[in-house]
């Protein structure tokens, strides 16, 4: 019996190592990945199609609303321009809008509050698998567009941040148009009716309904409206996009 | 004698539906019926990729954050499994597997196992599990998510060329017969016993509904499950994710179809392994499946008594 089961134990773990084995060369080859990869661009259209561009993520109530929203990444940018601005409450931060836009601006926490502002309570899911809810206020990123008059020849909104994740490689993401003026995309400064806390991004971060956590920049400087990304950072669209995730990130 | 009619005609329909008799293969007592079309035994084998690299991929994503909730939020001390680690009093890593309020020590396969360089290192499932073997979610996704395109599309190919060339509400559709034989069936499964002759070639009401629960509760529940976890798809699937209970409820209901999987198709293979595996693997690879035929034991006395009552139908 003890054979049997240590033949089958040898066979099953033999089997599963062989093929794991063979799946991280094809991971490590160049073809591989460009292959996997295909999916993505079908996934952003087919999910463009079934779920359309003004489709609207769920709304919770305040029972909903985790008692602690994790936070997950930096959650303490020691960068000498932050910890300079943390220093004083925030209180000289400006948000830099430049690009590709008429009027470039240097926008206040108060400044961004006179804007379209907008309180929602929606939910935060983790690439990693976990969920929290949150109550988010903030400042439509459409009205800001709006506001620095954005070329419409711009394709995308690239978010520069604080933080550094490796020596000079600052945390970055970046949205496409359609995903910018969603009218659930805001520069978030209050979590859960306080001011935004630091480990969960203070002063801004961005929030998009309908897509992962890693997209939700956090401790952003500067949002800069661009035609392409790919002389930004790694040239993928953000961090995370640059060590291999992807930058469709709705699944 | 008007039981014995209509033995005949059900076997002769029977070996329609499962296949027709090879041409020159004929023998007395043996013969080779084509059994599986071309179509059901590629997509049989793209199933089985794709479903093996579909789990190995899934266990990559999983160890990510190798825990379950019920609900829309990961609450900390709320969790319904946790993969976990702690350090003994001697510095060794010791892997946990809690369900609920219950916790196993599991180290070396959950919790803690040896990573690629041999080291123990806290990982929920084993890197001979999970693809990539080593920590990789980046890699794990699109692993996933091109297989999950492989999985759906070959899926929707089965139903449909099942349903268009009626293999599914002949062969898998069970009969009233079928229903009036669960009890002898079980009985059979419980004992080892395989059907032989013309009865091995259609499927019983225990593999009917096998694989209806496979291909129409498993196969479109873990596709809704995985789509209700994605961000975008629950912009207009909410009301979904919220009938499950929420979009961790939708991720642990997604993980134990995943292991439902698994459970069947290791009972399937077993059942293979003791009904004859090259005879099966034959019938999956080439189409030719070897019945007995001519065997007085074939037709049982209580299948008469079935037959008679069929005649009413």
């Amino acid at each position: 019996m003890t054979d049997r089961r240590s033949f089958l134990r040898i066979a099953i773990m033999g089997t599963a190592s062989l093929i794991v084995a063979g799946c991280d060369r094809i991971s490590q080859s160049s073809w591989g990945p460009k292959v996997l990869d295909k999916a993505e661009g079908l996934n952003r259209r087919v999910q463009a199609l079934l779920s359309p561009s003004s489709a609207m993520a769920k709304e919770y109530t305040e029972a909903d609303i985790s008692s602690v929203f994790h936070p997950n990444g930096t959650t303490m940018p020691n960068t000498p321009a932050y910890q300079a601005l943390m220093a004083n409450q925030f209180r000289d931060y400006k948000l830099r809008v430049d690009g590709m836009v008429s009027r470039p601006a240097m926008l206040s926490i108060d400044d961004l509050k006179k804007i379209d502002t907008r309180t929602q309570i929606t939910r935060h899911d983790c690439v990693e698998g976990w969920s929290a809810i949150g109550k988010w206020q903030g400042t439509l990123l459409s009205a800001v567009l709006d506001h620095v008059g954005a070329d419409p020849q711009a394709r995308f909104v690239v978010f520069h941040c604080f933080d550094d994740m490796d020596v000079n490689t600052p945390y970055y993401e970046s949205v496409d148009i359609g995903e910018a003026r969603h009218p659930q995309t805001l520069l978030a400064f209050a979590l859960n009716d306080k001011p935004l806390p630091v480990p969960n991004g203070a002063p801004l971060r961005l929030r998009v309904g309908r897509q992962l956590g890693y997209k939700q920049a956090k401790y952003v400087s500067r949002i800069e409206v661009v035609k392409s990304f790919d002389a930004i950072g790694g040239g993928k669209g953000g961090y995370w996009e640059d060590q291999g995730y992807e930058w469709y990130a709705g699944i | 004698m008007l039981g014995g009619v209509l033995i005949v005609n059900t076997e002769s329909v029977a070996v329609a539906e499962m296949g027709t008799p090879a041409p020159g293969l004929l023998e007395s007592s043996r013969r080779l019926v084509y059994r599986h079309t071309l179509p059901i035994r590629i997509m049989h084998w793209i199933n089985v990729i794709a479903l093996s690299l579909m789990l190995f991929s899934g266990l990559q994503i999983f160890n990510a954050h190798p825990s379950l909730y019920w609900g829309n939020r990961s609450d900390k001390g709320k969790e319904l499994l946790i993969l976990g680690a702690h350090q003994d009093s001697a510095g060794n890593l010791v892997g946990t597997t809690r369900i609920g309020s219950h916790e196993f020590t599991t180290t070396g396969v959950l919790g803690v196992s040896k990573g690629s360089d041999g080291t123990p290192e806290v990982r929920g499932f084993p890197s001979w599990l999970t693809v990539p073997g080593p920590g990789w979610l980046a890699m794990g996704r699109r692993w996933h998510f091109f297989f999950a395109w492989v999985f759906v599309l070959n899926g929707l190919c089965y139903v449909g060329y099942s349903l268009a060339r009626r293999h599914l509400q002949r062969d898998l559709w069970p009969t009233r017969r079928d229903w009036r034989g669960i009890g002898h069936s079980i009985l059979d499964h419980i004992r080892f016993k395989h059907p032989h002759g013309e009865e091995a070639l259609r499927y019983n009401i225990l593999q009917r509904l096998a694989y209806l629960t496979v291909i129409f509760v498993f196969g479109v529940g873990i596709v809704l499950m995985g789509l209700a976890m994605s961000p975008r798809m629950d912009a207009v699937l909410s009301p979904l994710v919220e009938a499950v209970g929420g979009r961790q409820s939708a991720r642990t209901i997604h993980f134990v179809i995943a292991w439902a999987f698994v459970a069947f198709v290791l009972i399937h293979v077993f059942e293979v392994l003791i009904s004859g595996v090259f005879n099966q693997l034959r019938g999956m690879i080439t189409g030719y499946y070897k019945v007995d035929t001519g065997k007085v034991d074939t037709v049982k006395p209580d299948e008469t008594i079935s037959a008679e009552e069929r005649s009413h139908d």
